[in-house]
């Protein structure tokens, strides 16, 4: 039993850290901004959840298996609100390439999108 | 486990000279502010792997301040310091 | 379109809507010191009360119920969404040549509730492979940037993914007038 989990533990941990590479990879590589955040903060959710997971097969404690589940709750919380920001400043702030957009549906709405 | 861990832990820090290579090549402050957000998501994965090798629960309170200071950065920068960029392209 | 409102009704919603808030507040803060004895979580419940009371937040209107089968379903799906994409994301990461072309997509979602706006926004930009980039609330409507993108086929494969999306999120939480609301705004529109 003791040998399943150590083995779930040790492939969620070598997943978590491919994905963090691969992140890495894709955040040097990508042409403009906006696919840079792709593919930075995405891999990098499922990467980060991974690693917590075989941190907590690992210790498999409820005091620590609950402040993993803080990590991981507001991990999935705050990812998209500060990837929203960045995103959104960068489109307001003409940070982005057309050159590399197939259609472009929001530039001609911006002057009227709401401010709230 | 200790070999799957420094493995992890190489795959890590491959991971952390690439995302320093963009940190600094830049090249404006929102694309900084990616690589810095992916930094401390391996900084945190890494804290979690020492957690994990040496079955301790010492650092696990710096992994969620991480998580929670990393968002308030990003947020603040996308506030009110890209528009410092507005000349820049990226 | 939500339910009404009236100005009379807000404060009312708001004391109601603080409990839900209040227990979260309290796990958290259980969570936060790993200690789950009766004299932390009361310490936790003052917190989270003084937090309430100096820092009341608007109303968020939640007049639905919880559907177990479709909250499964939301979550079960949006596990699978997270591993493949992320997969999707990976490879594109690492092909050799061209780095992937992608879109900005105009996406009108049909319920006119902000929870389940932000809702889906949130599951939607978790996903690899999309990201929320403006938000019009006035009519629900999203912008999102997708990467991998390479025709007008793609372009409507996404619009189409990221109402489904949606079409989950109204599943598990909405109530049955919202949902036949739902249902209406579907046969309105013919995508």
């Amino acid at each position: 039993m003791t040998t399943v989990v150590e083995i779930a533990s040790a492939v969620c941990l070598i997943a978590g850290s491919s994905l963090s590479l691969i992140a890495a990879i894709g955040l040097l590589r990508f042409p403009d901004l906006l696919s840079r955040m792709h593919a930075g903060t995405k891999p990098q959710v499922l990467g980060l959840l991974l690693i917590l997971v075989g941190v907590g097969l690992r210790l498999r404690d409820w005091t620590d298996l609950g402040m993993l589940l803080a990590v991981a709750m507001f991990q999935l919380l705050t990812a998209p609100v500060s990837a929203h920001m960045i995103g959104r400043a960068a489109y307001r702030h003409d940070a982005v390439r057309a050159d590399t957009l197939v259609v472009d549906e929001l530039t001609p709405t911006l002057d009227d999108v709401g401010k709230g | 486990m200790t070999v799957v861990i420094w493995v992890c832990a190489t795959l890590l820090a491959v991971a952390a000279v690439l995302v320093v290579v963009r940190l600094t090549t830049g090249p404006t402050m929102l694309n900084r502010m990616v690589a810095m957000d992916v930094l401390i998501a391996i900084v945190v994965a890494g804290l979690g792997l020492e957690a994990a090798l040496n079955q301790h629960a010492t650092t696990l309170p710096i992994l969620v301040v991480l998580s929670l200071v990393g968002f308030v950065g990003s947020v603040s920068v996308a506030r009110f310091a890209a528009r410092d960029d507005k000349g820049e392209r990226a | 379109m939500s339910s009404p409102e009236t100005p009379g009704a807000v404060p009312k919603r708001r004391r109601r809507l603080q409990w839900p808030i209040l227990v979260w507040l309290t796990v958290v803060w259980a969570l936060l010191w790993g200690d789950f004895s009766v004299a932390n979580i009361a310490a936790g419940l003052v917190v989270a009360l003084v937090v309430v009371v100096v820092f009341p937040l608007p109303p968020i209107v939640f007049g639905g119920k919880v559907r177990p089968v479709g909250l499964l379903r939301l979550i079960g799906r949006f596990v699978v969404d997270l591993i493949v994409a992320s997969g999707q994301v990976a490879r594109q990461a690492l092909s050799i040549g061209r780095p992937p072309m992608s879109a900005v997509i105009q996406v009108d979602l049909r319920s006119r509730s902000d929870l389940y706006l932000t809702l889906t926004a949130e599951l939607l930009s978790l996903v690899p492979g999309s990201l929320v980039v403006e938000v019009r609330r006035s009519t629900s409507t999203l912008f999102l940037h997708v990467l991998g993108v390479h025709d007008e086929a793609d372009v409507e494969r996404a619009r189409r993914d990221a109402l489904v999306q949606e079409e989950r999120v109204v599943r598990a939480l909405a109530s049955d007038e919202e949902l036949a609301a739902y249902r209406r705004a579907r046969e309105g529109d013919p995508r």
